[in-house]
């Protein structure tokens, strides 16, 4: 009867104990989350850690080596770059985080919409995806970047135009999948209405599946923030951004290569754990 | 269009097939059209007016009237469009370049080559990287050059493509001098030469998605029956795998290549601006920080419609070679 997904909150009740004993089972999903966790509480305790200010400049001390004053020695303006790197963390895990939010929401309600009720309305959606899909995502995402402004906002409202795609594909076909079983049929017959179908039934059976794949949309959302950084029309300087700062290294790669290196690293970094985080909740609800 | 879709979805018999390739390009026009429509309206729902950008925030009201009135901005948007549709099938053009004069099809048309070539060596670069790595992760399933390949996604996921390009930079153009640091050489061989190190950068972000799939595919056909016939009758592994597993990987690394061509085509952009590459990356670049917004909505359109008819062959050819998948992978 029931679907193959499970819904979390089912686990709630009474069953709290035994969800958290299943964590611990699955070892790539505790490293992705204490990788996380680690640099989001650096992120927020970086004043109390770092005696240096981010956006402080010291001419005297340019283009440090890594010391033990300077963990990762400083840029080309004297700012220390670990200091950069995590308020650096702050600013675009928050801006991954928000930009999020509306295409996620979106993207599973239009989803599930084209999913259940079929015919014209998914044509239509459907066409909308094609549409978009058809744009190189760089190019959209830089001239809506470009074309709404250098900054935060940008950033948002192309994510709001292009972000939502990837969540209606997914959801779209899990829900026509569902269509075609007996719960589905069970709750029509009763004389449910189809969006208390749709809300109560099916959005919980979409949800695990559309979180997995958000954990890797996230990955690529945070490597388009950076990118847009890099080219000069993202986060403005002189917030600190990892994009920024990896472009501000390139004129030194030959003689203080980590400038780049290092902020590089930090996304790679993210995105691992972003996956490891994602590949072990895919497990979690697979194993139930 | 419900009626469009629902045709597509259902498993055609073989009589229909035709009516399949039929649909197909049916369907790919009203892409077209709909990407022409996006592009139109895209710089007109986005906040800002494009006179002002072009004049800047401290211009007249007569000079922005001006420009309105060049741009045709003054007239009613159905009109616009109606513009903006009959210069693009007549012309092939989105209007003159604000800056150069001139059209905006020969401004991208002298851009062109360069793009189209690094486009082709990624894709060339990608598929042999991907069919490598997928074939030696398959037969050594399991063991440990098999975890090795299969965790290289995981990391490669989140580089940024322009942080892999400089890495490589430092490697190979810096410190073993093997490459230019950037630009193009002279001459085809100079050109190629110079183009290497951009195409491994963009086959780099594709080879993950092609590897994870392939790897899939290829274990399939490993210990699919015909195969462990083949093994029974002592045919080589080698022979195997070469004649009968590469061949049955050609049709889905097609079909993959043809989903992500969108993603290769934004990243060669991007990828450009790190080696310093005068093709349409740049061009797209100095249309913006021009504001030379004819150029930009070109640029967007045949970017978008070469994707749709490209997906659209390789969707046909997959069909034609193995009409069972309907083009889809």
């Amino acid at each position: 009867m029931k679907p193959i997904t499970v819904n979390p909150q089912l686990h709630e009740d009474g069953q709290s104990t035994s969800i958290i004993s299943r964590i611990w089972r699955i070892p790539a999903l505790l490293a992705g989350g204490i990788m996380l966790a680690v640099l989001v509480l650096l992120a927020i305790f970086i004043p109390f850690i770092s005696p240096h200010d981010p956006t402080g400049q010291d001419l005297s001390a340019f283009l440090q080596p890594p010391s033990a004053k300077h963990w990762l020695g400083t840029d080309q303006l004297g700012r220390d770059l670990f200091t950069r790197l995590i308020y650096a963390a702050r600013t675009d895990l928050t801006i991954m985080v928000l930009a999020e939010i509306i295409p996620f929401c979106t993207g599973v309600l239009l989803g599930m919409i084209a999913g259940y009720y079929g015919k014209w309305l998914d044509s239509v959606i459907s066409l909308l995806t094609d549409t978009f899909i058809a744009f190189p995502f760089y190019l959209i995402v830089i001239i809506v970047a470009f074309a709404s402004g250098a900054g935060q906002r940008g950033i948002y409202i192309t994510f709001m135009l292009v972000g939502w795609i990837v969540f209606a594909r997914v959801t779209r076909g899990l829900t026509a999948s569902f269509r075609q079983q007996e719960w589905v049929a069970s709750a029509q017959t009763l004389g449910l209405p189809g969006i208390r179908i749709i809300l109560r039934h099916i959005l919980p059976n979409v949800l695990p599946q559309a979180i997995v794949v958000l954990m890797t949309d996230m990955v690529g959302l945070l490597v388009a923030i950076v990118t847009l950084g890099y080219l000069g029309i993202g986060i403005a300087p002189p917030t600190p951004d990892w994009g920024t700062m990896i472009s501000d290294g390139q004129p030194f790669i030959t003689t203080a290569w980590w400038l780049s290196a290092v902020p590089g690293l930090a996304v790679v970094y993210v995105g691992i754990a972003l996956s490891l985080v994602g590949d072990g909740l895919a497990d979690l609800w697979r194993k139930k | 269009m419900m009626k469009l879709s629902k045709a597509t979805m259902k498993p055609a018999g073989t009589k229909s097939s035709y009516s399949w390739l039929i649909m197909a390009i049916v369907r790919a026009v009203i892409v077209i059209f709909c990407v022409v429509t996006a592009v139109f309206f895209i710089i007109r729902i986005v906040p800002g007016d494009p006179a002002k950008m072009i004049l800047g925030e401290y211009s007249t009201p007569e000079a922005l009237e001006r420009m309105h009135h060049a741009l045709g901005l003054d007239l009613p948007v159905w009109e616009q469009f109606i513009r903006f549709v009959k210069t693009l099938f007549t012309q092939g053009d989105t209007g003159n370049s604000i800056i150069a004069g001139t059209s905006t099809r020969e401004l991208v048309a002298e851009r062109a080559p360069v793009t189209l070539l690094l486009i082709g060596m990624a894709c060339v670069l990608a598929v042999v990287i991907a069919l490598l790595l997928a074939a030696v992760a398959a037969t050594q399933k399991d063991k440990l050059l098999d975890h090795l390949i299969r965790i290289f996604p995981t990391v490669t996921l989140g580089m940024p493509i322009f942080w892999v390009g400089l890495l490589l930079i430092l490697a190979f153009s810096v410190h073993l001098r093997w490459f230019p640091v950037g630009g193009i050489g002279e001459g085809w061989s100079g050109t190629l030469y110079s183009l290497t190190l951009p195409a491994i950068t963009v086959a780099f972000s594709q080879t993950p998605t092609l590897i994870r799939s392939l790897r899939v595919q290829m274990i399939e056909v490993l210990e699919s029956d015909f195969v462990v016939t083949l093994k029974a009758a002592g045919i080589p592994g080698r022979i195997i795998l070469f004649k009968h597993v590469l061949r049955n990987a050609a049709l889905p690394t097609l079909m993959l290549l043809g989903v992500n061509i969108s993603y290769l085509i934004g990243g060669t952009l991007v990828v450009e601006q790190v080696f310093g590459i005068k093709g349409i990356g740049s061009l797209l670049f100095t249309s913006i920080s021009n504001r030379d917004f004819p150029v930009i909505q070109g640029i967007a359109l045949y970017c978008a419609i070469g994707v749709v008819i490209i997906s659209l062959l390789i969707e046909i050819i997959s069909w034609l070679l193995d009409p069972r998948t309907k083009g889809k992978p």
